[in-house]
């Protein structure tokens, strides 16, 4: 596999998006194609899944690379695929079915245990080994987050205050455009212009809004500081000063994450019976009341997931961070410092590991959440 | 296959009720609308385009002009040139900003048709085959959104260059990439694999609601597991592999952090490299607006031409990262 991607390495770029789909599809179009034939009766098919069953083992360990002692991988290969065989032949769907199950479902389990399951388990463990991944140090890790002066205190510290100011006011903002423009003319283009921001970037984002909050001496370039010009105050450096420029930055995410607020309390005040709201309004109660007795009440799920959504989001920040102060000047999270961690010389993967690991507890609690509010919302 | 096609599309109303619906919704609704409303959703509206638009302007803008003057001045004084967009493409950091938009379109397109291909064959599986610990798996796959990348990067980092060793056996080598300078290899692999199970959850969802009937009459007919996925399940999961499609497509395409890990060099995306101007060219304007702009024009196409799609893939794949 490295050999192929070492030739792929030195087509020019584009050509290699078609060469490597095409390789990639070869491959899946062989896949299914075992799949159709595999259960078939007959004495020449049970050579051919014989030698499907020993000959993909064998290919899978060429391709990941073990050349190494071409003996022990004949024999690995013909345990593995003699197992397989065995299996299937005994199986109860009849003789086919296991390998056609292994064909359906192994490529993705494959790649999961690999890339996701193992790495995690991995990061887990070194979280409690020294940075240098020699030893085990137990909780000195998460000392040193915890410990007074370090940034991943800091780290901490902000990612609660990120969690706890975005939600509400993306949420907020959310509801209250998604209750304007439910009662205003013109409403799918007057959605376009807050919904727009969810497809940018967190990096375009970043970008735009670094230049809005741009601080120079006369002439202003950034409009932010223009206007408090304009009202007759001292220009301001929006990002340099803690705790500013932490709030700073979590407008950037706020304005990304309104839009999509919005989109779904908006189509869920759709789902609102217009009967409710009328007979409401017989009852002589005025707007305000509408909304908070008739409408909020009916959205509840749906404000709950998007809250959720965005917590979720929050506690896991890097980009806005990385593309505009870089973490200095306390402005750090932990999604941020657990890559600096890494990156600096020598790496910290303890530190780093520690980091992740706190998102991951932190992440966890609200994921078992959105999980179950949504299937209660599909079972209703 | 024509009747199970009518079959879903019978699920929806037929256009009539749906006109008339929409015809009393309307009257409802301008009955409903109030100047205040349109008032406060206009303010909203302009406050959440200032930024952008600032940028944007700035970008026509010359270089001179716009280090001495506000961009809104431009309109007194306009004064405009597509120099920036010229020039920014042909900047060179490490690579120019125009290799990096190639970049870009280089890991997005291979990153989303991988995982949506594997995701769509597990989801068959899970749907339409019986086996023991069914239910079991299926839900560890689904627990696996837990993870956050966060926790995946260092270690998938590690083996791709070291390879993996458990217990003092080596299980894989290594992919050896490390001496090469446009692989991308590392950047698709790491983004299949973190889209997989959100991808296998949603395809899951449309693959079963396809109607037992359906998968029974082909069955009948002689057509194997093969041909039922290619033949039934594929088109008819169409409108789902779609809005994932998109979803995942614009994800990669607006990831830093899976980029900053696995593709910091000259295969970098242009994500990562306005990320590096901005830290080291942070008050060259000029380059930096144009850049952006060059950064989110495919997103913002994506957006304007699939909208309904959209909407639909980002609602689904809302909770990823």
């Amino acid at each position: 596999m490295s050999a192929f991607f070492s030739w792929l390495a030195g087509l020019p770029p584009l050509a290699q998006i078609p060469v490597v789909i095409v390789a990639f599809g070869i491959v899946m179009v062989l896949v299914v194609f075992f799949i159709e034939v595999a259960p078939r009766s007959g004495r020449g098919y049970s050579i051919m899944r014989l030698c499907v069953a020993i000959g993909v083992p064998l290919a899978v360990l060429l391709i990941l690379g073990i050349e190494a002692g071409a003996f022990w991988v004949l024999i690995i290969a013909a345990i593995l695929g003699g197992g397989l065989f065995w299996l299937d032949y005994r199986a109860r769907g009849g003789s086919g079915y296991v390998i056609q199950l292994f064909a359906f479902l192994s490529p993705a389990l494959l790649l999961l245990l690999i890339g996701l399951v193992y790495p995690a388990v991995q990061t887990f463990v070194n979280a409690f080994r020294s940075n240098d991944g020699t030893h085990f140090v137990g909780l000195d890790n998460f000392v040193w987050v915890f410990s007074g002066g370090s940034t991943g205190l800091i780290a901490f510290i902000n990612t609660i205050v990120w969690v706890i100011i975005a939600p509400v006011f993306a949420t907020g903002i959310g509801l209250l455009y998604a209750v304007f423009v439910d009662r205003s003319r013109g409403e799918k283009v007057l959605k376009v212009f807050i919904f727009m921001p969810v497809a940018i970037s967190l990096v375009g984002a970043s970008i735009i809004f670094k230049f809005f909050f741009d601080y120079t001496q006369d002439p202003q370039i950034g409009l932010l500081n223009q206007v408090v010009e304009w009202f007759g105050g001292t220009p301001v450096a929006w990002l340099q000063n803690y705790p500013l420029n932490m709030v700073m930055l979590i407008i950037i995410l706020i304005w990304t994450q309104t839009g999509f607020a919005m989109v779904l309390l908006s189509s869920a005040i759709k789902g609102v019976p217009t009967e409710q709201v009328e007979a409401a309004e017989l009852d002589g109660t005025n707007a305000w009341q509408r909304f908070w007795n008739v409408t909020v009440p009916g959205i509840r799920p749906t404000i709950i997931v998007v809250w959720i959504t965005i917590s979720i989001v929050s506690l896991k920040v890097y980009d806005i961070i990385a593309a505009t102060t870089g973490g200095q000047n306390d402005s750090t999270v932990l999604g941020y410092e657990m890559v600096k961690q890494f990156e600096i010389l020598p790496p910290q993967a303890g530190h780093s590991a520690a980091l992740a690991l706190l998102i991951f507890i932190l992440v966890t609690p609200f994921i078992w959440y959105n999980a179950r509010n949504l299937k209660r919302q599909r079972e209703e | 296959m024509s009747t199970s096609t009518r079959a879903i599309a019978g699920t929806r109303p037929g256009p009539s009720a749906d006109s008339t619906n929409r015809g009393a919704l309307r009257r409802t609704k301008l009955r409903l609308s109030s100047p205040w409303a349109t008032v406060g959703a206009i303010v909203i509206a302009v406050i959440w385009t200032i930024p952008s638009f600032g940028l944007l302007v700035t970008s026509f803008r010359p270089p001179a002009d716009i280090t001495t003057s506000g961009w809104w001045t431009a309109f007194v004084n306009p004064q405009f040139t597509l120099a920036n967009y010229v020039n920014t493409l042909n900047f060179n950091d490490t690579i120019t900003v125009g290799q990096s938009f190639v970049n870009s379109l280089v890991i997005t397109i291979p990153a989303t048709v991988f995982p949506i291909t594997l995701a769509l064959l597990a989801a068959y599986a899970f749907a339409w085959i019986d086996f023991k610990g069914k239910d079991w798996l299926f839900i560890a796959v689904f627990a696996m959104q837990v993870v956050p990348l966060q926790m995946a990067l260092v270690p998938l980092l590690s083996m791709y260059s070291n390879g993996l060793t458990i217990f003092g056996t080596q299980i894989f080598p290594g992919l050896n990439l490390n001496s090469l300078t446009s692989t991308y290899a590392e950047v698709w692999i790491s983004h299949t694999i973190f889209a997989l199970p959100l991808a296998v959850f949603i395809l899951h969802n449309s693959v079963s609601a396809i109607p037992r009937d359906v998968i029974e009459a082909a069955k009948v007919d002689g057509a194997g597991h093969g041909q039922t996925f290619f033949r039934i399940v594929l088109p008819l999961s169409m409108p789902a592999i779609a809005s994932f499609a998109i979803f995942q497509f614009l994800w990669v395409w607006n990831d830093l952090l899976v980029a900053t890990v696995f593709a910091p060099g000259a295969n970098a995306p242009i994500t990562k490299l306005l990320t590096d101007l901005s830290g080291t060219y942070g008050q060259q304007w000029y380059l930096l607006s144009a850049g952006t702009f060059l950064a989110i024009i495919v997103p913002l196409i994506v957006f304007f031409a699939l909208q309904r799609f959209f909407v639909r893939g980002l609602l689904a794949g809302a909770t990823k990262g």
